[in-house]
């Protein structure tokens, strides 16, 4: 009896990760995590098929259709700036919960705060770096995308609303920007504010209570750090995944992108 | 009923033509001993037949006899009904009696892997700039907030520098307020006030100078405000007395 088991090989090293990729590939989780089409999916072939299985049964489904116009995806065309304005926004979002970790947003901590990261946290330099460059890169990439959009002349019917959900992602972008501005709590936050802020309180009719809104007081304080925390954390990123939902819902309804010229 | 087009009709005959000629062709070589059909099925589907064109049959039941009887002694096998039909002609819809839906092909590729490619290759191309350029060039971070000590001179963050600078030029209320409040309405106004319906670069010559002297406008006012204002935000050179500006 010992002979006919003998008679089977002991399995290799390699033959055990093949067994154990394949009950991998082979399980529901898998399988229902990665759609028929996937490039994970076990025996993804190259077939029409398979290639509108890979959007139809992803969540990119909601950005993308199975088939784009041949125009829409010359680099030329669109320079890729709204789409990469949206991959910043999701770098910015990574980057920044990282940072929160480290962040306290009171007047006694948060410089210090910001300090310890810089010095003390494995990539924390490299993480803020990327967090104030990407954001700067994020606002210069929304105000290209917008003049993009208006020398193709891609504002106009059927896109005129698109247009406006743009208009209020640009000026979200800059407001997510400027709350951010404050955080670091040091010398160019602080005074940079007080400049911006200093022009709000001209608004016509309500402008000191428009300032003191924003400021939670008559003047820059801990109430105006906390507040701008929120805004800059929770509130604009809210409010703007709602309007980037409805502009690329709008994108696809529109016809797709425009163009050709 | 509608009357059997010209062309329809010659085309029947030809085809006709042409199967009594393969037929004889392939009774001539082969024989009638080549056929799959047993002997009594052939026979009574001839008497069927004969039986319905005596009975007087319509003129279509007559021709499409005429089109089955051909390959019944070749090598085709073929059923036909009661009448000696294989088919009834229900009616014949003339060319362009149909609205015809002539929807353009619009020359699409798959978005996998023609666009997602490009898309992941332009988030990459990005994230590795970020990476690099956020490694070789540290984000500023001064000393701690100070109420007690105003820099000199004191900028707003580079995207508001252009309305600071109008700010040297008018009352706070116009630059701070009005100008940047009608820019904006202006621009989302935009499409609604802009009706030709063109997106031709050589249709739309006025507002594209329009714009382009308008963004002009802004960046000349950026540019500026960032690198030609120094202390107490008089004009200088930044070549002569240094740049005051952080990002």
């Amino acid at each position: 009896m010992a002979k006919t088991i003998d008679d089977q090989p002991t399995p290799t090293l390699k033959d055990r990760a093949a067994k154990i990729g394949t009950q991998v590939q082979g399980s529901q989780a898998w399988s229902s995590i990665f759609r028929p089409g996937s490039i994970f999916r076990k025996g993804y072939t190259d077939s029409p098929r398979n290639r509108s299985y890979v959007i139809m049964n992803s969540v990119l489904y909601h950005l993308h259709p199975v088939k784009v116009k041949r125009h829409a995806v010359k680099v030329s065309y669109t320079l890729c700036l709204g789409g990469l304005s949206f991959f910043l926004f999701i770098l910015l979002t990574v980057t920044g919960i990282f940072l929160m970790f480290f962040y306290r947003p009171t007047t006694a901590n948060a410089w210090q705060d910001i300090q310890t990261l810089q010095t003390s946290v494995t990539f924390g330099l490299l993480v803020r770096n990327m967090h104030r460059w990407g954001a700067h890169l994020m606002v210069l990439s929304t105000f290209l995308h917008m003049a993009r959009v208006f020398y193709h002349g891609a504002y106009k019917a059927p896109r005129e609303f698109n247009w406006v959900i743009g208009v209020v992602l640009l000026t979200l972008t800059l407001l997510l920007s400027f709350t951010g501005y404050l955080l670091p709590w040091d010398q160019l936050a602080l005074w940079a504010v007080a400049v911006g802020t200093n022009m709000m309180g001209y608004t016509p009719i309500m402008g000191s209570q428009v300032r003191f809104v924003l400021l939670g007081g008559t003047e820059i304080g801990a109430e105006t750090l906390l507040r701008w925390y929120v805004l800059h954390v929770l509130l604009l990123p809210f409010v703007i995944v709602i309007f980037m939902a409805i502009h690329f819902w709008r994108v696809r309804k529109d016809g797709g992108i425009s163009g050709p010229l | 009923m509608t009357e059997i087009p010209e062309h329809l009709l010659k085309r029947a005959q030809a085809a006709r033509e042409k199967t009594a000629e393969d037929a004889a062709a392939s009774s001539a070589s082969s024989g009638p001993s080549d056929s799959r059909i047993p002997d009594h099925l052939l026979e009574r589907s001839k008497a069927a037949r004969t039986g319905g064109a005596s009975a007087g049959g319509v003129a279509v039941a007559e021709k499409a006899a005429a089109v089955v009887a051909a390959p019944v002694g070749g090598s085709v096998p073929v059923g036909t009904g009661p009448g000696g039909h294989t088919q009834r002609l229900l009616t014949v819809v003339k060319a362009g009696s149909i609205q015809e839906v002539k929807a353009a092909p619009i020359d699409k590729v798959h978005t996998w892997p023609h666009l997602l490619g490009i898309e992941f290759v332009a988030a990459l191309a990005c994230t590795a700039f970020l990476f690099i350029f956020s490694w070789v060039v540290n984000a500023p971070l001064l000393q701690a907030a100070n109420f007690n000590q105003t820099p000199n001179p004191s900028k707003a963050p580079w995207y508001f520098l252009g309305l600071q600078e109008l700010l040297t030029m008018f009352h706070p209320m116009v630059a701070g307020v009005t100008l940047p409040g009608m820019g904006l309405i202006i621009l989302v106004l935009t499409p609604f006030t802009d009706r030709n319906p063109s997106n031709k670069p050589e249709d739309r010559k006025f507002i594209t100078s329009i714009m382009t002297v308008h963004l002009m406008f802004w960046a000349v006012l950026v540019i500026i405000g960032s690198f030609f204002r120094g202390p107490g935000f008089n004009f200088t050179f930044p070549w002569r007395d240094g740049i005051f500006f952080e990002l």
